[in-house]
């Protein structure tokens, strides 16, 4: 079972078990860690999931798709290595990944 | 019965104190009211009512992922069981309510059991309207509304089979695109003469009306539907004129019904829902109708109106559970909605009713453009096809009252973020 480490903006960090085949977001969804409101349930509709990735996984999440690119130029506080945590698929690739979450999606 | 819209500072009853906790419905608000009031700090008796026999569960992807397949059910939920334990949250599944008793603050359960609280929230959704028909209650006849109705439908979605849709809303389309995509024969009646004709523009029902002809659909517009015919069974699907359409399966999309019976008979005002301030407290100060059920004011919009959405029931729980625990309001949004045919992803922020003045941005042809509402120069809404940014940035605009020139609008050398600039 991977692994998924999420820090909140006060640098608190969880880890927790994941998934293969659900996403980052759903993982954090299911374990109420904050920071990550995914209003729509992962339907790439409303830009509250997003995320900052760990630059060491940054190449093995690859690249948002154009919906996403588009929907993350909108939110708030965006970053090189911001992510949608619903476009995200848990793999074994992914053991280990750490994301940030920032204070609000709003 | 005419219902104040009251200050929060009138309230005498301080609710943050409270031990006990009832929650009437599982559904999206029932459930973000349940996690918001934990978040917020209640560590009191919790309770949370279903008459379903799910965990409370997402219903968007009913009519799009779930029933294509594509989703398994665990997926649906919003939490897994385990948090419901960790929170120490009394799920009660497969439960009726029978009767609030205001007076003495109890709850009446159809198993006889009663609960007492000192905040109570209904949740209690809305329901299928039925079709009023001849056959309606035939084998193979589903609404889409709960998992159960589509765990029904599922096995009918299968390359061949005849699938007669009744009702040409969003959730009609979605199952139609979904059954075309699984190889379905598909039929779509709508009494209105376009599809999307109760929610959308002439501009926007011509566009869907198109793909979906395009993708095979058999769409027939202004059409009555007198019966269904069929043994145990449905067999098809007859209309006014005596058209008869052979039908395996009938879906029926036409709309919904909140369920205001219980806040009814308890003597709570109702109009078109239970009628709720914003945050969504009903006459009673100790009852809060969150969701599809409630009739609440749409403060960007001066009236009040009852939403069917994601949107809304999140925002609502979370208005609820913070109105209980005394915290500060949450920032209303506008009200967004989405729907997702084929490679559509249709997103609308706003509400469009009233607007003077329609303008398309973008190449309809390109399914990539956006339809924005004006009423007086001020933006109400707008319906963005596979345009997040149009979106995105309107649902700004729209809270901020921003007024917008058509010109501007349609002008695709300006970017939204550049438009959204200019107009703040």
């Amino acid at each position: 079972m991977p692994k998924i480490t999420f820090v909140d903006h006060t640098g608190e960090e969880r880890t927790l078990d994941a998934t293969n085949g659900e996403t980052v977001m759903e993982t954090a969804i299911k374990n109420a860690v904050p920071g990550i409101d995914a209003d729509c349930g992962g339907a790439c509709a409303c830009a509250t999931c997003h995320v900052y990735v760990d630059d060491a996984f940054m190449a093995k999440v690859g690249q948002p798709e154009d919906m996403e690119q588009s929907m993350l130029d909108f939110a708030e506080n965006v970053q090189d290595n911001s992510r949608l945590s619903c476009q995200i698929t848990v793999s074994d690739a992914l053991d280990g990944l750490r994301v940030t979450t920032p204070e609000s999606q709003h | 019965m005419r219902h104040e819209i009251r200050n929060r500072k009138e309230h005498i009853v301080d609710l943050s104190a409270s031990e006990r906790i009832v929650i009437v419905g599982a559904g999206q608000a029932a459930a973000q009211a349940c996690a918001s009031l934990r978040q917020y700090g209640f560590a009191g008796d919790l309770a949370l009512i279903g008459e379903e026999p799910e965990l409370p569960y997402q219903r968007p992807p009913l009519s799009k992922a779930y029933m294509k397949g594509e989703l398994a059910k665990e997926r649906l939920y919003f939490k897994p069981m385990d948090w419901y334990r960790a929170q120490s949250v009394d799920l009660k599944l497969e439960t009726r309510v029978n009767a609030l008793d205001r007076s003495a603050c109890r709850v009446l359960l159809e198993n006889e059991e009663t609960l007492s609280y000192d905040a109570l929230i209904l949740a209690t959704g809305s329901r299928p309207r039925t079709l009023p028909l001849a056959g309606a209650g035939l084998a193979n006849v589903f609404d889409l509304r709960t998992l159960g109705d589509v765990e029904g439908v599922r096995p009918h979605m299968r390359a061949g089979c005849r699938l007669v849709i009744i009702g040409a809303g969003y959730i009609g389309l979605e199952a139609a695109a979904v059954a075309r995509q699984l190889g379905l024969k598909v039929t779509v009646l709508e009494m209105a003469d376009r599809v999307l004709a109760r929610v959308t523009s002439p501009v926007m029902s011509a566009f869907y009306e198109a793909e979906h002809l395009r993708q095979g659909v058999d769409i027939r517009t202004s059409v009555r539907v007198t019966g269904l015919t069929g043994g145990s069974s449905v067999q098809s699907v007859v209309l006014d004129d005596g058209t008869e359409i052979p039908a395996d399966v009938v879906l029926a999309g036409i709309g919904i019904v909140p369920n205001v019976e219980l806040a009814e008979a308890s003597g709570l005002g109702c109009s078109n829902g239970v009628l709720v301030d914003r945050d969504t407290r009903t006459q009673d100060e100790r009852i809060f109708a969150v969701g599809d059920c409630a009739c609440r004011p749409l403060v960007h919009y001066g009236r009040r109106g009852r939403l069917e959405s994601v949107h809304n029931a999140i925002e609502q729980g979370k208005l609820a559970a913070a109105a209980i625990m005394g915290k500060p309001r949450p920032v209303e949004d506008c009200p967004w909605f989405w729907s997702d045919q084929y490679d559509l992803k249709l997103q609308i922020a706003g509400l469009s009713e009233g607007y003077d003045t329609l303008v398309v941005r973008g190449d309809p042809g390109e399914r990539k453009f956006a339809v924005f509402y004006l009423k007086a120069g001020r933006l109400l809404a707008v319906d963005a096809v596979n345009s997040a940014p149009e979106f995105l940035a309107s649902k700004k605009l729209i809270v901020s009252g921003a007024s917008l020139a058509p010109d501007t609008l349609r002008d695709t050398t300006q970017s939204m973020k550049e438009i959204a600039a200019a107009a703040a």
